[in-house]
């Protein structure tokens, strides 16, 4: 059993004079004890939501939520032994930034030297330790911001929410905390749900990742996964720097296998071997398909695809080849750099075993192999 | 900041003080008078200088009215404590019935929320005289005519949607997440309202208490029908100086002074926190 389990949650917020939204959608996610989970999609997709339902300040419209093998869905937030970092700090204007962080341990009935040598800890490792008698009206929104996450960390509880908890900060505050925040969850085996909208924090601090988009859980899994066995379009489309290239095809049955195109140049040939019972019915049924390529999959000088250059940026370590072909824009990323200019034609190797092939609901039938 | 020309300056220094004057004058000029016999008053033309009496405060404060047609009772002293009785009384309950309906109203979406508090607050719109009839009928079958009880209640009217709708605004501007972050920590919801709600919205609460013991203060027409002497405040007690051998306008001016001296200070004291509340506001998570 999961430290923490949420079944089948609904969220519909309904208020008086406007149409109902439905924040979020039968969601299903176990998380471990220990685990640091990173909830990442676009803005307005339920993120916060589902985080203020596993706090408590909303009801879950259908569902349940399970810690610790307790349900607690029902019960008032103090009881739930949950801490979190909201989004917009909430801090408690009268008190000093050492009176807040302090007030949080205010239940856990600790001595006096006790709460200080906490908080003075926990204020160091996120570099607020100058600021701790000042008032939060005079701190900047990145200092509040730190108080808030320390006020969470601070407290002894079976789950930590973070609510975007370093998106003021800037980018090197921002790395040095994350390296800090991940070893301080590991050493003491805190298991944490953070949301962000950022990729590269995600994936820098959380064990797994839940694509979320429209209050609809995409996909749970590991980083490594979502970038190789995306679950769908959305997946596919949302990780991933620069992201996936995307062309439809035709196909067609090709004795036991398929042929895939995009016109002339861009046609390739799937066995039928590599895929399963499903992909090969869908395969035969649909006469049109999305195909995504990673960038970094795309051989750049010789190959069958003839690709007209529209950019070529070197980026210090890696070239980003942007050009046109059979309509559609194909990035290729490799590690050297080319002498390609903007109008011409270079080749461009896809090898078919590279090839994602999304059935028409937008599900993955056919992941790339992966090297 | 613009510059201004001379002349501006000057005209809005005219302007300003031509209003202030236009406003104070009647005060000063109360304040004058209540130092008058009423001799000294009725002279024509007025004088600025006079020789002052303190005889009006010793009339009011001894309970002693002398006028040509004989001495004469009077009960300022006690209209004056009536009025406070009446009007912290009104403003304690108040406070009591508000401040938690202003957090329910603040913090929870209703069906008919909106609808309650607006109802609450038309009774400030709604002339009194409307709901006196009625009311005068009512509290002679319960037996709330001329207690201080009945009146209290009545003043409900008055102090109530006041106190609703000022105080809703000061919970609305603190962000809920603040009382949120309290409540995680292990804390009830009633121990959020207590310790962070309130406290945060104190300066709020304060000017919304203040601003309606003026208006119960001030307020004539409610007592004038359901309070007999013994309970009437001073708006109404005012009437006494009216008598049957002439107006006693010196006792009139001084009876003014001392009612409007303690709404004067405490519209003072409330403008400091009124500004006090504002820029909580400001600084709001
Ligand atoms: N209290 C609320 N009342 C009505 N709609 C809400 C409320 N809170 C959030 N929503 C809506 O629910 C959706 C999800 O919001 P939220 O969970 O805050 O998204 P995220 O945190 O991922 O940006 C949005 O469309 C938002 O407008
Ligand atoms: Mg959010």
């Amino acid at each position: 059993m999961g430290m923490l389990e949420l079944r089948s949650i609904d969220k519909v917020y309904r208020s008086r004079g406007r149409p109902a939204v439905h924040a979020v959608r039968s969601l299903d996610m176990a998380v471990e004890k220990g685990e640091i989970v990173a909830l990442l999609g676009s803005s307005g997709c339920g993120k916060t939501s589902t985080l203020r339902m596993i706090a408590g300040f909303e009801s879950v419209t259908a569902g349940s939520i399970a810690l610790r093998g307790r349900r607690i869905d029902e019960l008032p937030p103090a009881r739930r032994k949950v801490a979190m970092a909201f989004e917009g700090y909430s801090l408690y204007p009268p008190l000093t930034v050492r009176e807040n962080i302090a007030f949080a341990l205010k239940s856990q009935q600790l001595s006096r030297s006790e709460v200080s040598r906490r908080v003075e800890a926990i204020a160091r490792l996120v570099e607020i330790d100058d600021i701790l008698e000042s008032y939060p009206r005079v701190i900047s929104g990145g200092q509040q911001q730190r108080v808030s996450l320390a006020r969470a960390l601070v407290r002894d509880a079976d789950l930590y929410l973070l609510d975007e908890p370093m998106g003021q900060l800037e980018p090197q505050l921002r790395a040095v905390l994350r390296g800090r925040i991940k070893s301080l969850l590991a050493e003491r085996e805190m298991t944490a749900i953070f949301v962000t909208h950022d990729q590269t924090e995600a994936s820098a601090l959380a064990d797994r990742i839940v694509v979320m988009e429209d209050g609809v859980l995409q996909q749970f899994a590991s980083e490594k996964e979502l970038k190789e066995r995306p679950a769908n379009l959305f997946v596919a489309s949302f990780i991933g720097e620069p992201p996936m290239n995307l062309l439809e095809m035709e196909v067609k049955q090709a004795g036991s296998g398929f042929r895939l195109s995009a016109g002339p140049d861009v046609a390739f040939d799937i066995s039928g071997d590599g895929l399963d019972q499903a992909a090969r019915g869908v395969l035969a049924a649909v006469p049109r398909v999305q195909v995504g390529i990673r960038p970094q999959r795309i051989g750049v000088g010789e190959g069958a695809v003839r690709v007209r250059i529209g950019s070529n940026q070197w980026l210090g370590d890696q070239s980003h080849i942007a050009g046109e072909c059979a309509g559609y824009l194909l990035i290729a990323v490799i590690p050297n750099r080319i002498a390609a200019r903007p109008g011409d034609v270079v080749q461009f190797a896809i090898a078919p075993r590279h090839l994602n092939i999304f059935g028409p609901d937008g599900v993955c039938i056919r992941h790339a192999e992966v090297s | 900041m613009e510059h201004e020309s001379l002349a501006g300056r000057i005209f809005r220094g005219a302007a300003l003080t031509l209003i202030l004057v236009f406003f104070m004058f009647p005060i000063v000029w109360i304040l004058l008078m209540s130092f008058q016999t009423n001799e000294q008053i009725l002279r024509i033309p007025p004088r600025i200088l006079f020789e002052p009496t303190l005889a009006n405060y010793e009339a009011l404060i001894s309970g002693q009215l002398r006028t040509a047609a004989g001495n004469l009772e009077i009960t300022f002293m006690r209209n004056l404590w009536n009025s406070f009785v009446l009007s912290s009384g009104a403003v304690v309950l108040a406070l009591l019935l508000g401040v938690p309906a202003a957090y329910a109203f603040a913090r929870f979406k209703f069906r008919l929320g909106e609808t309650i508090a607006f109802t609450l607050l038309s009774f400030r719109f709604a002339p009194p005289l409307l709901v006196l009839l009625p009311l005068s009928l009512y509290y002679q079958e319960l037996g709330l005519n001329d207690t201080y009880v009945g009146i209290v209640w009545v003043y409900q009217l008055i102090a109530l949607p006041l106190i609703l709708w000022i105080v809703r605004g000061y919970f609305e501007d603190i962000s809920p997440d603040i009382e949120h972050a309290y409540r995680l920590a292990g804390h009830s919801w009633s121990e959020a309202f207590t310790r962070i709600a309130v406290p945060l919205a104190g300066p709020g609460i304060a000017a919304a208490g203040l601003l309606s013991f003026i208006f119960c203060w001030n307020n004539f027409i409610f007592a004038l029908i359901l309070a007999s002497a013994d309970k009437q405040p001073v708006t109404v007690g005012a009437l006494a100086f009216v008598t049957a051998s002439g107006i006693q306008y010196g006792q009139i001016a001084a009876a003014i002074v001392l009612s409007v001296t303690p709404t004067l200070l405490l519209a003072l004291y409330a403008q400091r926190y009124l500004v006090e509340g504002l820029s909580l506001g400001a600084v709001k998570g």
